[in-house]
Parts: structure tokens; C-alpha cells; sequence
């Protein structure tokens, strides 16, 4: 039967199972919204290229399958690349199809011509320019395999209009493309690290965004129950561990808890699974675990002594590694580990304090004990961020969505929309702050439009209050640029898009009063005034060694 | 720093080069020459770089086997290359 190559896109993204896709139509990729006109997939159209981004980010980070997006050429695909530089950086799988300048046109400047390929190519794990109807069969299921497999990552498929309008007799579509199975990790080195495991007097796990990725949260806390290892978690591995095992130390490095970066400072062995050693966790790196051996396993071989060498590396999924090596490992208490690290945890408690009007952090913890447990939550960039990494009880893997290597201010409305459309029925809060919140305002259109189960809980301090921050503790309270004048009023304007608002001070924030925002149907925004001076604490000035923490109240 | 040539089998289509030069330039790491010829017969190019060894070459190589247009890398020291690169660098 004769297709066109837009009737083969479409035709390859069902049966690929996609069953919705974010995106704007414009000139060139007008033939695909036509044959999408016909599909039983649905199109979520977004108020800008970013938000289609990352409302697919948010499908595809919440469910774990690649999502889909479409823009369209010139200005649709460079206000796509934030999304998707955003997806490289956290390793999420997503597939963007834009429209280009038909060939015949290519290179000549033509009316919204960019170089998409060449644009992309640094931001994608892989990217395509489809030169023939013949090669887009071939594309299409391979961007998803490429996308899937090993360590996932966002594909750019750029396909010329004249390729969208150009048949094709097809007999059978191929498969759709389906993750490759990692390389089986060696025996052997699984071996060297339960003698490592077993030897070590004060042993510490590092669980990163690869340990969520492969679902291996069961085998996390099988392994270090049996061996007595307490866990830190990246901002990206958070749920990892549930946050009232007794084994978590939560969070490291910059925001990290003051007794967390102490303990990882006497470990003698740091078992690193699904993490890249980044700037933000480990701190002035040479500083970083400095007494410790380093067991270091990642899907990505390239990770691996890429910044910290490693005394022993194994390559693979982390579930199946860490399920090889479970019956390996010697059951152990190791009771004086276990008590310098409970001594260390009582010297430095986490604060617990009652809300009021200076204390924005106790909110999102008291939110969180509020909130259903399968719930989803998006964050924006900035103090609310770390604040939510800090403070919400992250009990389950894959259930915090945030900008973690590229920390993209804009990130959390779209992505909450994402999540909350691959998950029918399922609550999804979304905390942002009065910066970030106005990077993707206009996705509260969108939200609006999908009547979807998203709260919305801005902190609005009148400032990027992170940036001020910095200024106030390193550069000498010498404020440049980081107050706002005048704020809009964001009641004001959810309700102009259809959505309720209301506007609290934390201290009027009761039980009853959350609970009626968390229980209301559809979408809702709480506006929280915030004062300017409540910092995030401890926080490791960029550079410094992780054991120098700057203290301060911790507005919890 | 020791010369060392790396030669790569690739996908031979126009964005391969581009591909490869930019995942040097983004990891900071200087070509001191770059030599391409389209393999006669199939889809493949070879590709020859000469860089200076230092101890991020391990992790470039790393990152350029991950690369899909990438099929196949080998690692000698010295200049194995074309005769216009035999010749002493300029400068």
C-alpha cells in the first residue's frame, strides 16, 4: 500500500504504542498534523515549543517509556532545545520529530531554515536528518531503540517537508524499535565488590538517576539491609530509598544535611551506582570521600573513572548488578559504623519545626504528609528545588521530577502536565517559585485546556532567590538583579487562564486549608508569600570541599 | 605529548564529520589533523585523527565508542597517517 512519509511517521508512532504527543504545527510539519487528523493518537497542543519539550519530559520521566513531541522548523526547533538539552543532561527518553525547509531548499536560507542538525547534535544522544522517504521507515523505530537503550537519552528526528509528501509502497512496517538488554555485567568484578563489601569497616552507597532509571530500588535496600550500608541519594536518585528507612541519609554535597556530608567524609568504601560524580554532589572533588575505595557501577561505560577512579568498576544495569551481587555479600551488622553514623544523625538533626511565616521549607515537608503517596512532584529550579529535595518525604522511586544536570528554571508546570496526562487519576504537585513560575506561564493554558489534576504551590519571594542567595553569602550582600520590582499577581492571572488561585501567608497555610487545595477537582495554584531572607541551608559554597557547610537558620 | 592517531570506521553521511569534530570541541580536546575518505562500496567512511595523548584520550575514546555513527575505533601511537601529515608541524 502506498504512504506518505507524514502517514509512515504516524503509522510507526502507534505502533511504537505512543498514545499521545505534545506539539505545535507550523509550515513545515503541517503534512503530519494532517495524517495525525486520522490517528487515534492525541495531540497536546502547547502554548510554546519548550512547553511541548517538557510535557513530553514529564510523560516520559514519570512512566519511564520515550514520549513524543513536534515542533516545527526555525523558531519551533530552537525553542525546543532547552527540553532537550534539559533530557540529555537527566538521561530521559524522549523522541522530537521536527519539520525542516523542504530539501530542494535546504542551505538556501529559506523562510524559518535553521541548521537543526547541526543545532542539535551537541544537546541529543542521537539526532537524524531524514534524507528519503525509504530512510524514514528505517529512522523512526531506531530513534526509539537509540533512545531506550543503555543509557536513555532524547533523539532529533529533522525531516524535510518534501519527505512528509513523498510515498512510499510498503508492504509490512518493521517492529517498533524496543530497548536493547544491557551487556550482562562480569561475574568476576561482582565478585571483587562483595569482597570489597565485606571487608569494609564503614561503607556508604551512593544511589544516583541510573539506580531509578532501572527500577532497582528493591535490590538498593535488599543489599544494604543484608550489609548494614547506609544510603545517600543525588537530587536525581531521591526515593531510591524510602526517606524513613533507617538506612537514609537523604541527600549529598551542595544542600545536602550537615550530618550526611560528615558521615561520607569517614567512609572507607563508596558503593556508586547510577551517578556521575557531578560538581554539585561531590564538591571540591579531591575533597570528596577521601578515606574511601570506590566500587562504581553504571550503565554507561564512560562515566566510569571519568572524574573520580575508580578500585572497582562493573558496566550494566544497576538492578541486575546489584541483584548478582545481593547473594553475594555477607550478612552484617555493623554495629559501630551504625552507631557513629546514628551519633552523627543525632548531633545534626533535621529540623522539624511548626509552620510560620518564616519557615517556607515546613510547608513542603507538612505538604507532603499531606499529599497522597502515589503522588507526583514536579519542581522548578531555585530554593523551592532544593528545599523540596531536602524536606518532602521521597518514599517511592520515580516520583520527583526535576531538572537535576541541566536545572532549567520553566521545567516544572509543563512537566507536571506531562505526568499528570500519562497518569490518568494519579495527583501531581507541582512546587515552582515566582522566577521559575514565569518561564512557562503560558502552559497554564494548556493546563486549563486538559482540566488536569495538577496543584500548583508557588513560593513567592519577589526575587530568583537562589541567585540572591549567592549574592547575599559571596559576593557581599551586593544585590544585583535578583529582586523584582514588581511581581505580577499570580491569582490574578491563573484565574485569567481558568484556573483557581489563592493567595496565603505560610502562616495561614492550616491543615484544613491544604487539604480543600490538595482535594479540589482540576487544576489549582496556591500563591505562598515567602520572606526574601529565608536561605537554604547547609549549603557548601561552589568549589568548596562538602565538609565546609555554611549554616543558617534552616526555615524548616 | 606523545602523537597518537586514531582510525575510525563511521556512517558516511554528510553530518558524520560534524558529529566527530564536535565532540571534540565540546570536550575541549585539540585535532591536529583530520583525514576522511568515503570507503568504495559502502556506507562506511574511514576517518584518521591525529591528537596529542594526555590522560583525557582515555575518556574521548570512550566517548566516541559511544557514538552510533561510530563503527569500529583503533589506537596507535606515532603518526600511522597519510603522508601530508608525516610532515613537521607547522610553527
Amino acid at each position: 500500500m502506498e504512504y506518505s512519509g507524514a502517514e509512515i511517521v504516524i503509522q510507526l508512532l502507534e505502533r511504537q504504542g505512543i498514545k499521545q504527543v505534545a506539539g505545535i504545527p507550523g509550515g513545515t510539519n503541517l503534512p503530519l498534523y494532517d495524517a495525525l487528523r486520522e490517528s487515534p493518537i492525541r495531540h497536546i497542543l502547547a502554548r510554546h515549543e519548550q512547553g511541548a519539550g517538557f510535557i513530553a519530559q514529564g510523560m516520559a520521566r514519570s512512566t519511564g517509556l520515550p514520549a513524543v513531541c513536534f515542533a516545527t522548523s526555525g523558531p519551533g526547533v530552537t525553542n525546543l532545545m532547552t527540553a532537550m538539552a534539559d533530557a540529555h543532561l537527566d538521561s530521559v527518553p524522549v523522541v522530537a520529530i521536527t519539520g525542516q525547509t523542504p530539501l530542494s531548499l535546504m542551505g538556501t536560507d529559506a523562510f524559518q531554515e535553521v541548521d537543526t542538525f547541526g543545532l542539535s547534535l551537541s544537546v541529543t544522544k542521537h539526532n537524524f536528518l531524514v534524507r528519503s522517504v525509504e530512510e524514514l521507515v528505517e529512522v523512526i523505530p531506531e530513534a526509539f531503540r537509540i533512545a531506550l537503550s543503555g543509557r536513555p537519552g532524547p533523539v532529533w528526528v529533522d525531516i524535510p517537508k518534501d519527505i512528509q509528501t513523498a510515498t512510499l509502497d510498503i508492504e509490512a512496517f518493521p517492529s517498533p524499535g524496543e530497548r536493547i538488554p544491557a551487556a550482562f555485567p562480569d561475574a568476576a568484578l561482582v565478585d571483587v565488590a562483595a569482597e570489597m563489601i565485606g571487608k569494609a569497616q564503614r561503607p556508604v552507597f551512593y544511589a544516583g538517576g541510573g539506580v531509578v532509571n532501572s527500577g532497582a530500588g528493591e535490590q538498593v535496600k535488599a543489599l544494604c539491609e543484608k550489609a548494614g550500608i547506609p544510603v545517600v541519594t543525588t537530587l536525581m536518585g531521591l526515593g531510591a530509598i524510602a526517606a524513613d528507612s533507617p538506612l537514609s541519609l537523604g541527600m549529598l554535597g551542595m544542600h545536602g544535611s550537615r550530618s550526611t556530608n560528615l558521615i561520607l567524609d569517614q567512609a572507607d568504601l563508596l558503593i556508586a551506582a547510577g551517578v556521575r560524580f557531578d560538581d554539585r554532589a561531590t564538591g571540591r572533588l579531591a575533597a570528596f570521600c577521601p578515606h574511601a575505595r570506590i566500587i562504581h557501577m553504571d550503565i554507561d561505560g564512560a562515566e566510569i573513572d571519568k572524574l573520580r577512579p575508580s578500585d572497582c568498576s562493573i558496566t550494566g544495569d544497576a538492578g541486575e548488578i546489584l541483584s548478582l551481587l545481593i547473594p553475594k555479600v555477607e550478612p552484617r551488622a555493623r554495629r559501630t559504623w551504625e552507631e557513629d553514623v546514628i551519633a552523627m544523625k543525632a548531633k545534626h538533626p533535621t529540623p522539624q519545626s511548626e509552620l510560620d511565616d518564616a519557615r517556607p521549607a515546613a510547608l513542603i515537608r507538612r505538604v507532603g504528609q499531606m499529599a497522597s503517596g502515589d503522588a507526583f512532584v514536579t519542581t522548578d529550579v531555585g530554593q523551592h528545588q532544593m528545599w523540596v529535595a531536602q524536606y518532602y518525604p521521597h518514599q517511592r522511586a520515580g516520583k520527583l521530577l526535576t531538572s537535576g544536570g541541566l536545572g532549567t528554571m520553566g521545567f516544572g508546570l509543563p512537566a507536571a502536565i506531562g505526568a499528570s496526562l500519562a497518569n490518568p487519576g494519579t495527583p501531581v504537585l507541582c512546587f515552582s517559585g515566582d522566577g521559575s513560575i514565569m518561564m512557562n506561564i503560558q502552559e497554564l493554558a494548556t493546563l486549563a485546556e486538559q482540566n488536569l489534576n495538577v496543584k500548583i504551590i508557588v513560593l513567592n519571594n519577589g526575587a530568583l532567590g537562589l541567585v540572591r542567595q549567592q549574592q547575599e553569602l559571596f559576593y557581599g550582600a551586593r544585590y544585583c538583579a535578583s529582586q523584582y520590582d514588581r511581581n505580577p499577581d499570580l491569582v490574578m492571572i491563573a484565574k485569567g487562564f481558568g484556573i483557581a488561585g489563592s493567595r496565603f501567608s505560610l502562616s495561614t497555610c492550616t491543615d484544613e486549608a491544604l487539604q480543600a487545595f490538595l482535594q479540589a477537582d482540576g487544576p489549582g495554584l496556591l500563591d505562598i508569600t515567602t520572606p526574601q531572607e529565608a536561605n537554604v541551608y547547609p549549603m557548601v559554597p561552589p568549589g568548596a570541599a562538602n565538609t565546609s557547610m555554611i549554616e543558617g537558620d534552616s526555615h524548616a | 605529548m606523545p602523537d597518537c592517531t586514531l582510525t575510525l570506521t563511521v556512517a558516511n553521511h554528510p553530518g558524520v564529520l560534524s558529529r566527530i569534530a564536535g565532540l571534540f570541541a565540546r570536550r575541549n580536546y585539540n585535532l591536529d589533523g583530520v583525514y576522511v575518505v568515503g570507503l568504495t562500496g559502502t556506507g562506511d567512511s574511514r576517518m584518521q585523527l591525529l591528537v596529542n595523548k594526555d590522560e583525557r584520550l582515555p575518556q574521548i575514546i570512550k566517548q566516541l565508542e559511544k557514538l552510533y555513527d561510530v563503527r569500529d575505533i583503533s589506537v596507535h601511537e606515532g603518526r600511522d597517517m597519510p603522508t601530508c601529515f608525516q610532515q613537521a608541524k607547522a610553527g
